[in-house]
């Protein structure tokens, strides 16, 4: 019974994640949830028994994907509704 | 309005989705019979530990089975790679020295990352050699090495990865994988065909000339995905082009 | 493992709403954020989580009851029969690693464009409207 129930809350974790991150407007706080939803379906994989699976998604999204959006970040704006005043667009009339 | 129109869409696309995987019951056996294969999960589940003597059958599958595929999705890899670097290309300014992080690391930091270091690379290298015996392979194996390098990346100022033999390093992989499909080309009559002698199940060294293969794509993995950490990192923030 | 088989059989409709539906909510959030999101990296991180919803929905198309993982340990060489289906598996092994690849290609391509235009809202970049 136990492991039906972790299931399920792994389950919503996954969504509650999901929505997280597309409804935060902290960029930063969003690209930690999409880090949290690959830690979930790691161990989703490993319970479908698919440990191969498991072990790339550790791997890939769990670091490597949440820090090259991290890195992105940092090399863009970090708040969703900023709207930047002076933007110069040379093609603009 | 749009907006309407794109809540209808995904509505129609979940419930489509969901109508759809209420026909596929969950757990249901679709492999088909084992003893005579009439579908491709059967037969890789029949020929993985008999003809290749490989324990690993998604291995099997991923080297031997669908070589040519895997051959092809290094090549989407690598494109991208090249394509990343074409993209954030500018010219060197030789003035400035290359600054990655801005913050100085704590000496806790530091210190443990350079014990973690060479254990992360023996872990990754330990995932690909033993690729066909258990979970793991050249893609794992070639993560778990990207992963260390960007902890020594983030972690030191100073730390840089020779860039050169990176490219060399990844184009030998690269060209040792196709050198490999020629062999068997040439050999026994069609392209990444396996050796007939390919040892006894279980063993560090069966399956023919899979665990081969699957170390060049750990090798070629690591550093393209190396590769891709290091150009990103070195971008320098707040300057425009 | 048996308990777990045992559960399974009794609760099965339970477990199927929980991976099917977790997998198509998903693709659905994922197809939100990249069709009403202005920001580039939000779309980006939508592409990310349809990725991850049809990952988990090949994988557990591939389930099969009382299965156990593909791999022929010692001791296990003639459990063929008790093996789940490990096609789904290897495509869904070389597709998160060429995900990763193309995610960093997009995000290349924001970095690009945010350089270029000094904003990452797609509302503001106009040069390309037609």
């Amino acid at each position: 019974m136990a492991l039906i129930l972790f299931l399920i809350i792994m389950a919503l974790i996954l969504i509650a994640a999901a929505i997280f991150a597309v409804m935060q407007k902290d960029l930063l706080f969003a690209v930690l949830a999409t880090g949290i939803i690959s830690v979930v379906l790691s161990v989703f994989f490993y319970v479908l028994q698919a440990p191969d699976v498991a072990i790339t998604e550790a791997a890939i999204g769990i670091a490597l994907t949440t820090i090259i959006f991290i890195i992105t970040i940092r090399n863009t704006s970090r708040n969703e509704d900023e709207y930047t005043e002076n933007h110069i667009n040379k093609f603009d009339k | 309005m749009k907006r309407y129109i794109i809540f209808l869409f995904i509505a129609v696309l979940g419930w489509t989705l969901a109508q759809t995987f209420r026909a596929i019951p969950f757990g249901a056996d679709r492999r088909g019979n084992l003893d005579q294969p009439d579908r491709v999960a059967a037969f890789y589940l029949k020929e993985s530990p008999e003809t290749l003597q490989t324990a690993n059958s998604i291995t099997a599958i991923v080297v031997n089975f669908r070589g040519f595929d895997t051959l092809g999705e290094v090549t989407v890899l690598f494109l991208a790679a090249t394509g990343l670097a074409s993209i954030l290309y500018r010219k060197e300014e030789d003035d400035e020295t290359e600054e990655r992080i801005t913050l100085i690391s704590s000496s806790l930091v530091r210190t443990g990352a350079k014990i973690l270091f060479p254990l992360i690379l023996l872990l990754g290298i330990y995932v690909f050699i033993h690729g066909h015996l258990t979970p793991g392979g050249g893609f794992q194996g070639g993560a778990i090495i990207a992963t260390g390098f960007l902890l020594m990346l983030i972690t030191y100022k100073r730390f840089d990865t020779n860039h050169n033999l990176m490219v060399w390093l990844e184009s030998l992989a690269g060209l040792a994988f196709v050198a490999t499909g020629l062999y068997g080309l040439f050999t026994y009559g069609s392209f990444l065909q396996n050796t007939h002698s390919v040892g006894t199940l279980n063993d560090l060294i069966s399956g023919g000339l899979i665990p081969l293969i699957y170390i060049f794509i750990g090798i070629k993995v690591g550093t393209e995905l190396t590769n891709i950490l290091d150009i990103l990192l070195k971008i320098k923030p707040g300057k425009q082009s | 493992m048996n308990e777990f088989n045992e559960l399974f059989i009794k609760y099965k409709d339970l477990i199927t709403l929980a991976v099917y539906g977790t997998a198509i909510m998903l693709i659905i959030i994922g197809l939100y954020a990249v069709l009403l999101k202005k920001h580039l990296v939000k779309i980006v991180i939508g592409l990310s989580i349809i990725d991850a919803g049809v990952h988990l929905l090949f994988v557990a198309v591939g389930y099969i009851q009382t299965g156990t993982a593909p791999i022929f340990s010692p001791g296990y060489e003639n459990a063929a029969d008790k093996m789940v289906d490990p096609v789904p598996q290897a495509l869904v092994l070389t597709a998160i690693v060429i995900g990763f690849a193309v995610t960093a290609l997009a995000l290349s391509l924001v970095i690009r464009l945010y350089k270029h235009h000094h904003t990452a809202n797609i509302e503001q970049i106009k040069s390309l409207k037609w």
